[in-house]
């Protein structure tokens, strides 16, 4: 979908990105994860020309982007930033219709994908249809922001550090639409962040930039369990690695189907089987139990957890990536 | 918030009401001879002629708005059009310059103006529109920079970034967004225009200010209040007519 071969950028004497090779598959959701002043946002930024590359080649569908206009290119990709950038002066729907119009789409489809959008992102559209931005909570406004970036049914989402402006309850909730905008569309999405936890929960690929290098780039699994180099051990916390291990494996991946082993029936009540095994971890030791019940989303009791099953190697046959 | 609302909405119909209030005053001013020879004549029993009838007030309202409306046009267009070359990149550099160049625009007399440009143009309508123009400049240009200057940065960088053109981004976003700020530097300069405009009557323009020139060659006290009562009434009438437009423009800001 992107492919970028030794794209290298310098502002002045500072060389922000550095002979940067990736390629970005369709439907991939890459993080591009980096400490400020990384590089992370420029290199977001020259895939949609907001910044323009100095040397190397940036392919989009196959073609160099330079041979689209940027107004062109950059409706096919949409775009949401952390300071969200709403149109103050325009209602929900029209910001939410901006590329709709630009690439004039008639009325009735325009109105029936902001419908759409809304619903998806859980924005009552009776509600919130005619509202200003300014009457909204930043969580709202960045949901719009998520719809206007959605709103031309782009063929990439590009997205800058999106929800770093948020709090982490709100936070959570758009990066689980976000999973699951992902999950029904299959729309490829890049998004640029600083939050190591956001990127080990989302990104299907992790790509790891310091000094406008990559310094490593695979599945969340491979950072964690695969360290290319010290830097990428340090840079997700070496004390906190088997944290974070746990976070990306889920319950059901873990349990001992009923049958295997009888309940108990002194146990205070099950864990669901969607919950990763760092929250699973949680639940053991607020408990002071070694052992748990595991329920499905229907409520049934559909086998357990034992505090030592955290410790079994990952079965290779699973992806091993909780949403 | 509710109380402010209402109170801002009440606010509203009064500032309504007294512009219909001012324009019917005006309107029997400018048709009102009939009645107002009489009276003019009680107040003033030592004149021979009370009531300025050298033209009809309705013509000289129509040359005094002609005038202010054409080099308010101008004003307007030569305004924005600077702060917004200041404003892009390319004209950055040029702010300082322009803004020196406008401002010694207003620090000249319009009297003065007239009088260099009476030998260089010739009598007649045309230097005392330059001079208006000049002179009405300078609070729409400052409008416009501060305007286009308070359009939040994140909406131009989305707007950039979801594909607007230059165009698209100027007009849709920058002007839009602009525009409350810019229209209270075009109302300023427009009744700034209206008093100045009656000075143009000293070079043989016909305007308003023509009762007052005359009246004050004369000694005739009633013509004087006759031409300022009007320009005067003419300047609160547009001035409630610009807020009530204000208001319509920035709506989105107080919805609820």
């Amino acid at each position: 979908m992107i492919e970028l071969q030794e794209v290298s950028k310098r502002f002045g004497a500072v060389t922000a990105i550095d002979e940067v090779s990736l390629t970005i598959g369709r439907g991939e959701l890459v993080v591009i994860l980096g400490s400020s002043g990384s590089g992370k946002s420029t290199l977001l930024r020259m895939m949609n020309r907001l910044v323009e590359h100095d040397s190397g080649r940036i392919l989009f569908a196959g073609e160099e982007i330079r041979s689209f206009r940027p107004e062109d290119l950059r409706r096919r990709m949409g775009y949401a930033i952390q300071s969200i950038g709403l149109f103050p002066h325009w209602s929900v729907e029209r910001n939410i219709a901006t590329v709709p119009s630009l690439l004039r789409w008639p009325k009735t489809r325009v109105d029936a994908r902001v419908a759409e959008l809304m619903t998806l992102l859980q924005l009552e559209p009776a509600v919130y249809r005619a509202r200003y931005p300014h009457q909204l909570s930043g969580g709202q406004q960045q949901r719009v922001g998520v719809a206007r970036a959605l709103a031309a049914d782009p063929e990439v989402l590009l997205m800058d550090e999106p929800f770093g402006a948020l709090d982490p309850v709100t936070r959570a909730a758009l990066q689980r639409e976000l999973a699951h905008i992902h999950d029904v569309s299959g729309k490829t999405i890049v998004l640029v962040t600083h939050d190591i936890d956001e990127a080990l929960g989302l990104a299907t690929r992790i790509v790891l930039l310091d000094a406008g290098r990559i310094v490593q780039s695979g599945t969340p699994l491979e950072m964690l369990a695969q360290p290319a180099s010290d830097f990428v051990t340090d840079f997700f916390g070496r004390a906190d690695v088997g944290i974070r291990l746990l976070g990306l494996r889920r319950v059901s991946e873990y349990m001992r189907p009923v049958g295997e082993h009888p309940l108990h029936d002194d146990d205070e009540g099950p864990i669901s089987d969607t919950l990763s095994l760092r929250d699973a971890l949680s639940v053991f030791v607020s408990r002071r139990v070694d052992r748990l019940p595991v329920a499905n989303g229907e409520g049934t009791i559909v086998g357990r957890l034992e505090l030592r099953d955290l410790l079994r190697p990952p079965r290779p046959s699973e992806p091993g990536i909780a949403q | 918030m509710i109380a402010l609302t209402l109170r801002k909405s009440m606010r509203a119909v009064e500032q309504d009401r007294l512009l219909w209030a001012v324009l019917a005053l005006f309107l029997l001013l400018v048709f009102g001879a009939g009645w107002l020879k009489p009276l003019f004549a009680s107040l003033f029993p030592q004149l021979q002629r009370p009531l300025y009838d050298h033209d009809s007030f309705a013509s000289l309202v129509l040359a005094h708005l002609q005038i202010v409306v054409l080099s308010s046009i101008a004003a307007t267009v030569v305004g924005v059009s600077a702060g917004v070359f200041a404003t892009r990149a390319a004209g950055r550099e040029f702010r300082p310059l322009i803004e020196t160049l406008v401002s010694a625009g207003q620090t000249f007399p319009p009297v003065a103006v007239l009088a260099v440009a009476i030998p260089l143009i010739g009598f007649g309508v045309a230097p005392a529109l330059i001079a208006l123009a000049l002179y009405g400049v300078l609070p729409i240009l400052q409008a416009t920079l501060a305007g286009v200057e308070s359009v939040p940065a994140p909406a131009l960088e989305a707007a950039e970034g979801l594909g607007l053109n230059r165009w698209q981004r100027l007009f849709g976003v920058e002007l839009a967004l602009a525009a409350p700020v810019i229209l209270a530097g075009v109302r300023t300069s427009v009744i700034i225009n209206i008093g100045t405009a009656a000075i143009a009557s000293t070079v043989g323009v016909k305007t308003l200010g023509l009762p007052i020139i005359v009246g004050l060659s004369g000694f005739n006290t009633a013509y004087v209040i006759q031409g300022a009562v009007l320009v005067g009434l003419l300047a609160v009438a547009v001035d409630l007519a610009f807020e009530t437009l204000q208001r319509r423009l920035v709506r989105w800001q107080s919805t609820r």
